[in-house]
Order: structure tokens, then C-alpha cells, then sequence
């Protein structure tokens, strides 16, 4: 049966996770309630990619369990990812097809919310550019295109790696803005990135993975 | 999830797909070309009596047919495995068996249907008689969908692979081979005129069951495929 | 009690202790029925009405076929049993089966060939059996292939457990799809590589064989799962305390 949405925490418990024979982490954990938001930093290489796909649940961890509102997300399946959204380090979307094209595809993949195509496309600084072949736009327009499939579903987890990449100032701050806005509308994230993430209105918890290997 | 959103979701991957295949449609040209190419060799390799081209017509044409088929499986899931796409599919609230489904349907649209067209004319190449150019169309029509749903399975395997295509055709051509027999078999069977119930029962008995497993394997594939 | 023992067993620990302990006797065992089987074989048998005596080469030919299908299908067991439980002994059981299984297919196909060759005169026929056992051995190859082709082994224990598993559902079917084909294809000769009409004295050396060879499987899948379970453990402790003994 489905947990109940009043049960929305996140928590990890003695994550391990093995690479290539490294041990990358072990025994990590940590709890993740709505409105705060999860920074990893630590050197390239350190995990920060690995821990995020597990909490997605593409990853199993070597070893430990996390769990949403008390069930592990290995038993809940798709009752876990209807609350979750992952831009990962490639974008997700078709080159071959339009913007439009590619949030309905997104759409129907999640929980639909109340917010249009379009009115994402705008709220990401894309207006204008529904009709354009992906292929045809810039890095950056490519990734916030990305980003913006996290605005038309339902969902309360935001799983982001480094999703700054190839974006400039004023883009870098469009998307700042909308993770702030969602984290104080109650919303959680998991966040890695390379520069400091600014969120005014929102608890950040740090795990530095280099810090902890060793 | 109801099943409306996953009717929907079902839709508009299978309409994704075949978009996506309208915007290169000069490739969809390749697998056509070779099944009619190598079809075309085997005379050049072993003579063109017609007596002979009878004989060997019917493996000959299913043997190119799979061959083909196994050239374009790779298709299926490379390109979204490459832009990030199929990791969204395993990361849908729907169940990701569906959304496979979807897309070997549409590889099958794509990459079977035409071999299915463009069959009857190889057929006539080699000889074969009105009756078996019927059934050789039939056991297209039943066949090639399987080679795309257990090919499925195959790719589904490698697709994280730097040399997959190799291992690929390792992988699937033996589970091929049930087919390869049956339905070759049922068209020598209807070039001599006579009833093939039984074949064409068994290969959509094969059918069947590739429809029910074939995609939980493929998702299970994924799954481990893409941790 | 049961469960405790249970988690023993999965504790790769354990499991190579244990190993160790089983496998000279189940090679012994091996050698002793191996012996007796031949000579109960090449001796005690007496030769064929219709074949003489080249028919003997079943002896080895028929379990080797047999075995050929038993560990396929363990392998398929084992590597569920490791996707479903998530057990890791039982993942390196499937992989450690995996090369065995191929060898015994090679063993059938060659003796096979062997056994043909006075009937025949050729090398080679496609016999029904020797068909499905050249389909076997492909999908032994592709599960080894597959293995080694990944490089994280615990993905590749996983990719493989279902390659096996889709293998084990196919080969009834490959089974009777390639006997049906022989049956059509029939050349004016009977070409299936039967068994002549067994007799009790032909009966015991068989079954003799077929339990040697199954310990032999058991003696040499033990060996294989102690250097796998080795490679991959060892980053723990008491593997660097073993190395560090010797």
C-alpha cells in the first residue's frame, strides 16, 4: 500500500558503496526532511554521483538501506519514484525532438502537476524556443531544458547532479531561484556541485565525501 | 499510477519513438538494403539454378531476415542510453516492462514492417512458389516481432558495453534458432503444397511466450545494465 | 538453528573453509567411481551387436551430454537464487559453473564426433543431439563472454543470472524445435546417436560415469568458487590474514 504523504522523509543508513574496488563511502547516513536540502562536495571521483543514483534507486548500495518515510525504496519501486525528479550528469532529453516535445514525454512519465509546458519553458528562460529542434540549442539552453522537467510533475525530491554545468551567471540564478522556491514550498534536495550553492530560504545539510573516505 | 496515465505514457513513447525514426528516415533505408543484398548473394554464391534457389529459398530469406533484424537491434535503446534518456524510463512511476514494450514495438514498425513489404519480392527473386510467398509473409508478420522482442533481451544486456554489438549477436542469435526452424520449415512445407497449421501454431505459441516474458527480462536487463 | 546455518553457508568465509575441507574427498570419489566406471565400460561390457565396440565411447559421450544440461541449469538456479537473494556465494557458484559447463558441451560434441565417425564416416552429421549440444555451448560461450565483458563483477554476476535464466527457458524449446527439425531433415540412414538396447552391463558403467562425473563437477565448481570468492573479498580481513600465512 502507499505510504502515506505525511511520511515524507529520506533517510540513509549505513550506506556503503564500492567502485572499482574502492570503497568510495561506508557507513554514511543521514536523514532528509521537506524543506532542506542535501549539498555533497567532495574531489571528482569521491562518490558524490554514486550516492545520488542510490538514492534515486538506479544504484544498489554495497552495503545499508535508504528509506522514504520508513519503507526501503527498493520495495516501494515506482511508489518511491512518483515523488522524485533526477537530472543527472546528462540531460535526458532527445536532441531529434523539440522542447515541447520532450517535457510531454517527461510528463507522462511522472505524476503530472498543475504548471504547462509552456509556463515551464518560461520559468526557465525558454520562451520562445518551443518549436527548436534540441539539437539546435545552445549547451546551456539544453540544460536548463533539462531542469525543466522538474516543474510539470509532482514531486518532492529534487536529485540533481551538478546541474550548474554549463551554465552561465544569469542561468546559474534563474535555476538557484526555482531550487530555493521549491525546497521553501516544502520540497527536498540532493545536490551536488562544484560551485556554492546559494539558497537563501532553505537548512542545508554538507556531506563532504573526501573528508569522509580516508 | 492509474492505467490511463499509463496508456498515455504507452502512447506517446510508441509515437516518441517513430517520431524520432521520421526525423532520420534515411536510416531507416539500411536494415531493408541488407536483407535485400544478402538475399540477393546467395545465387551469386550458389548458382542460379532454380531448382536449387527453390530449395534453399526459404532458409536463405530467413536467415537474411534475422540477420538484418540482429543489424538493427542495437537501435532500440543505444541512442537513450547515451543521452540519458533511459535512466528517466527506469526512474517513471510506471512499470518499466510497458515502456519497454513500447519501444520494441515501435523498433518493430521501424525495422520489421518493412522487411515484412519488401519480402514477397525477394521471394520472387528466388523462385518461390505464389502458396509459399503467403506463408513466407505470415511467418514474417508472426516472426519478426519475436526477433525484436527477444533481441530486446540481447541489447537490453550490452547496452552499457563498449564492444556490445559483438557479444550481441553471440547472445541472441542461438535463441533465434526456434524460429529460424519453424518458420523456414513452413515455408518449404507450403512451397510442396501442403497444410502448415502446426508451424504456424508453434511460431505464435513462440510469439506468446516472447510477448510475456520477453520484457520483464528486458527491464530486469536495464536495471542492471544501467546501476 | 536452520536460518543460522543458512547465513553460514552464505558467508563467503565460511563457505571457503568448508570447501577446502570437501574437495580432496569429493576428488577421490570422483577418481575411484571414474575407474570403475571404465572398467566396467571397456571391460565388462560386451560389445554391441550392431556397433562392436566403438559404441564405448558413449560411456564418456552420454553423461558428458547429461552433465552438459544438469549444470546449465544449476547455473540458472544458482544465479537466481544470487539475483533474488542477493546472495553472493550463489553468484559465484553460477560464474564458477559457467567454464565447467562449456567443457563438459565440448567433451559431448567431440566424443560425439568420435562415436560418429565409423558409423558415418564423416566427422561431423547434424544429429539432433549434437545440434542442441552445439546451440548449448554457444550459450555457455555467451554467458562467459558476457561475464567478462563487465567490469564491475557484481553487475556482471547479475547480467549474467539473467542471461542464464532467459538460456534455461529456451533450451526445452531449442530442444524440441531442433529434434523436429532432424526428424524432417532425415537423410536415408538413421542418423540419431541412440543408445543400443541397454542391457544391464551397459546400464551400470553409464550410471557409474554419471555420478563420477557429477562429483567431479562437485570437486572442481568447489575449486573454482574458492578462487572467485578469494578475487572478490579480497579487501576483508581474513583474506589479507590468509595471504599474509603463507
Amino acid at each position: 500500500m502507499k505510504q502515506p504523504d505525511t511520511n515524507l522523509m529520506l533517510e540513509a543508513d549505513a550506506l556503503t558503496c564500492i567502485r572499482d574496488d574502492r570503497t568510495l563511502f561506508s557507513n554514511l547516513a543521514f536523514r532528509l526532511n521537506p524543506g532542506e536540502a542535501l549539498v555533497l562536495e567532495g574531489r571528482n571521483g569521491s562518490g558524490k554521483t554514486s550516492l545520488l543514483r542510490i538514492l534515486c534507486g538506479i544504484r544498489l548500495p554495497d552495503a545499508g538501506a535508504v528509506t522514504w518515510g520508513g519503507t526501503d525504496i527498493g520495495k516501494l519501486g515506482p511508489d518511491y519514484h512518483v515523488h522524485t525528479a533526477y537530472v543527472g550528469h546528462r540531460d535526458g532529453i532527445k536532441l531529434d525532438l523539440t522542447p515541447l516535445e520532450n517535457l510531454a514525454m517527461a510528463r507522462a512519465l511522472g505524476k503530472p502537476n498543475d504548471t504547462t509546458l509552456e509556463e515551464a519553458l518560461d520559468k526557465v528562460d525558454l520562451y520562445g524556443f518551443e518549436d527548436v529542434l534540441t539539437r539546435n540549442l545552445s549547451a546551456g539552453q539544453q540544460r536548463r531544458l533539462a531542469l525543466a522537467r522538474l516543474l510539470i510533475t509532482e514531486t518532492v525530491l529534487w536529485i540533481l547532479d551538478e546541474p550548474f554545468t554549463s551554465l552561465d551567471v544569469h542561468g546559474i540564478q534563474v535555476i538557484e531561484e526555482l531550487l530555493d522556491r521549491h525546497t521553501s514550498g516544502g520540497g527536498m534536495l540532493a545536490v551536488t556541485s562544484h560551485h556554492a550553492v546559494n539558497l537563501a530560504n532553505t537548512t542545508i545539510q554538507r556531506i563532504n565525501l573526501s573528508e569522509l573516505s580516508t | 499510477m492509474n492505467s490511463d496515465s499509463l496508456l498515455r505514457a504507452f502512447t506517446l513513447l510508441l509515437k516518441r519513438d517513430l517520431t524520432l525514426a521520421m526525423r532520420h528516415r534515411a536510416e531507416m533505408i539500411n536494415p531493408l538494403l541488407f536483407f535485400v543484398l544478402v538475399t540477393s548473394l546467395f545465387p551469386l554464391g550458389i548458382g542460379a539454378d532454380p531448382k536449387l534457389l527453390q530449395a534453399v529459398g526459404p532458409g536463405v530469406i530467413w536467415v537474411a531476415a534475422l540477420l538484418a533484424a540482429l543489424l538493427s537491434l542495437e537501435g532500440i535503446f543505444r541512442s537513450d542510453f547515451e543521452d540519458g534518456t533511459l535512466e528517466q524510463f527506469l526512474l517513471s512511476s510506471h512499470p518499466v516492462s510497458v515502456l519497454v514494450l513500447a519501444k520494441v514495438l515501435a523498433h518493430w514498425l521501424i525495422t520489421g514492417l518493412p522487411l515484412l513489404v519488401i519480402s514477397p519480392l525477394l521471394g520472387v527473386l528466388l523462385g518461390l512458389p505464389g502458396d509459399a510467398i503467403l506463408i513466407l509473409l505470415v511467418t514474417l508478420a508472426l516472426g519478426t516481432p519475436v526477433l525484436s522482442l527477444i533481441g530486446a533481451v540481447g541489447v537490453a544486456l550490452t547496452v552499457g558495453l563498449r564492444k556490445g554489438g559483438m557479444i550481441l549477436s553471440l547472445l541472441v542469435l542461438p535463441l533465434y534458432v526456434p524460429l529460424l526452424i519453424f518458420a523456414a520449415s513452413a515455408v518449404d512445407t507450403a512451397a510442396a503444397g501442403l497444410p502448415v497449421t502446426a508451424h504456424l501454431s508453434l511460431i505464435s505459441a513462440l510469439l506468446v511466450l516472447a510477448l510475456s516474458l520477453s520484457p520483464l527480462a528486458t527491464a530486469a536487463a536495464l536495471r542492471i545494465s544501467l546501476s | 538453528m536452520f536460518n543460522n546455518f543458512f547465513h553460514k553457508m552464505a558467508s563467503p568465509k565460511y563457505f571457503y573453509t568448508i570447501a577446502g575441507i570437501l574437495i580432496p574427498w569429493l576428488a577421490a570419489g570422483f577418481v575411484l567411481l571414474f575407474l570403475t566406471g571404465l572398467y566396467y565400460g571397456l571391460v565388462k561390457a560386451p560389445p554391441d551387436y550392431q556397433q562392436g565396440d566403438s559404441y564405448r565411447i558413449m560411456f564418456i559421450h552420454v553423461p558428458a551430454a547429461w552433465m552438459s544440461m544438469f549444470i546449465y541449469v544449476v547455473m540458472a538456479g544458482a544465479g537466481a537464487i544470487g539475483l533474488i537473494w542477493r546472495i553472493k556465494l550463489a553468484e559465484v557458484v553460477a560464474i564458477s559453473s559457467a567454464p565447467i559447463g562449456a567443457w563438459f558441451t565440448f567433451l559431448a560434441l567431440v566424443t560425439g564426433s568420435i562415436w560418429g565417425k565409423p558409423m558415418w564416416g564423416t566427422w561431423w552429421v547434424w544429429d539432433a543431439r549434437l545440434t542442441s549440444e552445439l546451440i548449448l555451448l554457444f550459450l555457455y560461450l555467451g554467458v562467459i563472454a558476457l561475464y567478462n565483458a563487465i567490469d564491475d563483477k557484481r553487475t556482471a554476476a547479475r547480467a549474467v543470472a539473467i542471461l542464464a535464466l532467459v538460456g534455461v527457458v529456451n533450451i526445452p524449446i531449442i530442444h524440441y524445435s531442433v529434434e523436429w527439425w532432424n526428424t524432417l531433415h532425415q537423410g536415408p540412414t538413421v542418423t540419431k546417436l541412440d543408445k543400443p538396447s541397454i542391457h544391464l552391463s551397459m546400464l551400470i558403467p553409464l550410471l557409474l560415469m554419471a555420478f563420477a562425473f557429477k562429483l567431479y563437477y562437485a570437486f572442481v565448481v568447489l575449486m573454482r568458487a574458492r578462487c572467485e570468492v578469494l578475487d572478490r573479498e579480497r579487501h576483508t580481513g581474513w583474506v589479507r590474514e590468509l595471504a599474509e600465512k603463507k
